[in-house]
């Protein structure tokens, strides 16, 4: 018994080293001087803590054309937040239509919505660029905050949708036999009590929007206006750029959504588990 | 009433319409492009019937990433399974630091394809073979140079070593799915069993296992549909790789439209891509909607 239990513990220990590795690879190796860099050494801790690599991930240095990261970190912001505001705004109605105030066809709508987040994003790129280009969105970033507010509608409806349906229909029932109207009812009873349903799909969409590289990719070819994954690929595909520079840089990208999962981890979860369409 | 009834269709009106548009129009607008001769700059909307679909069928690029993303599909999907569920079984055995363990399994899952594509590059990055780097120089150290390897850098590897870094990425949500099932297996079930004198293995193979199949089918379904999409992670790590080792058809699509101007071509490859991820989704969604109907 005492053997199996030791086995069980090493198994796991074993498998937490394997998620942890490319964790101790980001640190060590963008925590080293350029001094320190060195092929043969990849795996050994910086004998000294420098922050060298960071300072030119998000500067840049322009005596030799590295761009830096600063820019489009606070581009990913500002298209981050509306777009996940927006889009949250958006789910709550439709969920809020979908489960209080069905009506005839409501059960073809909703799955038509939900198809649209499972489809591969390449069926509609040509057209989105077209589409784009001719409403002037092309190349900026509200026309990124557009699309992904567009391509939100399906997780953040769903989400809701869930969340909603734990809300008691006998209390919209009686509120309605109290006179109370559609508005009404959305102002001043479930609005009140979304909070959580909004917890969990703004950190869904924060996540998913700063993860996002495919559409900023090809709506924002502009360096200026790139989201911060689309200027990290390019920042490690120039072969001039060190290691410690691309782990850096790597770093930088991933803490936004990393201090989400760390401080709020348990919304991200009830995210993740509402997108395998197993409930909320 | 009537009132109500408008706006309620009005809370919905704009979502109908951005949805109608965007994913089904622009669907329609790709398939009518993928059957036009549009394959510079210029847009050229005359229909050629076929022969776009005719032509990528016949060109090896596509074949290889099609061949590309069934054995990325199957790998993936395999390796997934079977990690998340073994490491939910093992921290379902009342251990200790659960909390932490679960933690560690699941942040791969917050970050971006990128930024694992860069890690796991250099991390695979077979160096030489007098300068081994990366994984290489730790089976150096170790004294398992025989299983060093030149990882996505040798065609006969290419994609494969891409199962690895997603596998990292996404197995921990596996794990988070089953363990939520485990977890909602009535305990009542797990006492019975014990009075009955079934042994642990017996309860796994026979009580939890087949409650967990609908868990499987929704983790393959979901697991499945990201993965004949991939594309960050290819474009990250690999690119399309020597003889298109690497190569995936969403990555052929990009190149194609955006590097190369074909959209007709590009629109071929898309509406095909749509096609593998339907047959996969299309089912699912009408079984699970209905079986919450009937709830």
């Amino acid at each position: 018994m005492k053997v199996g239990r030791f086995l069980i513990y090493l198994f796991l220990i074993l498998f937490a080293i394997f998620y942890l590795t490319p964790v101790y690879v980001l640190l060590t190796t963008s925590l080293k001087s350029f001094a320190e860099v060195n092929l043969k050494d990849m795996w050994n801790l910086p004998k000294s803590i420098s922050f060298e690599s960071f300072v030119q991930a998000w500067k840049g240095d322009p005596s030799r054309g590295l761009r830096g990261l600063s820019q489009n970190f606070l581009n990913s912001l500002y298209l981050v937040i509306p777009a996940t505001i927006l889009s949250a705004f958006l789910g709550s109605m439709n969920g809020y239509v979908l489960t209080k105030w069905k009506f005839k066809g409501a059960n073809v709508i909703f799955p038509l919505i939900l198809f649209g987040m499972f489809i591969p994003y390449q069926s509609i790129l040509i057209p989105l660029v077209q589409t784009l280009q001719k409403i002037g969105l092309y190349g900026s970033i509200p026309g990124l905050i557009f699309v992904h507010v567009v391509y939100g509608i399906p997780i953040t409806t769903l989400i809701f949708r869930n969340y909603y349906a734990t809300i008691p229909s006998e209390l919209i029932e009686s509120a309605k036999i109290d006179g109370a109207d559609f508005l009404g009812i959305y102002r001043k009873i479930v609005f009140p009590v979304s909070m959580p349903g909004f917890a969990v799909v703004m950190i869904w969409q924060f996540t998913s929007i700063w993860n996002d590289f495919l559409f900023g990719l090809v709506v924002a070819p502009n360096p200026a206006v790139q989201p911060i994954t689309v200027a990290l690929n390019n920042l490690a595909g120039s072969y001039f750029v060190e290691w410690n520079i691309q782990m850096a840089g790597a770093l930088i990208t991933a803490l936004p959504p990393i201090l989400v999962y760390i401080f709020l981890g348990k919304y991200f979860m009830r995210g993740l588990l509402a997108g395998s369409l197993s409930g909320t | 009433m009537q009132k109500d009834k408008l706006y309620s269709f009005l809370f919905l009106l704009p979502s109908i319409i951005l949805i109608g548009i965007f994913v089904y129009g622009f669907i329609v607008w790709t398939g009518f492009i993928s059957f036009t001769n549009w394959n510079d700059i210029f847009p050229d909307f005359s229909l050629v019937g076929f022969r776009n679909y005719i032509e990528l069928f016949q060109n090896l690029r596509f074949q290889i990433s099609m061949k590309n993303t069934l054995v990325f599909t199957f790998l993936f999907l395999i390796s997934s399974l079977i990690i998340g569920f073994l490491l939910a079984v093992l921290l379902d055995q009342k251990i200790r630091v659960e909390n932490i363990f679960r933690n560690i399994y699941l942040f791969p899952m917050a970050i971006s394809f990128i930024v694992t594509g860069v890690v796991w590059r250099w991390i695979l990055n077979p160096g030489t073979s007098g300068n081994p780097i990366g994984l290489n120089l730790i089976f150096d150290k170790l004294g398992l140079s025989f299983l060093k390897s030149g990882w996505y850098t040798d065609p006969k590897i290419g994609i494969k070593a891409v199962v690895i870094a997603a596998v990292w990425q996404m197995s921990g949500y596996v794990m988070a799915m089953y363990l939520a099932g485990i977890r909602g297996i009535p305990s009542e079930l797990f006492e019975a069993a014990q009075v009955d004198g079934a042994s642990t293995w017996k309860v796994y193979r026979y009580i939890v296992v087949p409650l967990l199949r609908p868990i499987t089918l929704g983790a393959i379904i979901i697991l499945g549909h990201i993965s004949l999409k991939i594309f960050d992670l290819v474009v990250a790590m690999t690119g399309s790789g020597a003889g298109f080792s690497c190569d995936v058809p969403a990555l052929f699509m990009y190149d194609t439209t955006f590097r190369g101007n074909h959209f007709a071509q590009g629109a071929c490859i898309a509406i095909i891509l749509l096609l593998l991820v339907g047959v996969l989704i299309i089912p699912y969604l009408t079984y699970s909607l209905r079986s919450e109907v009937k709830r």
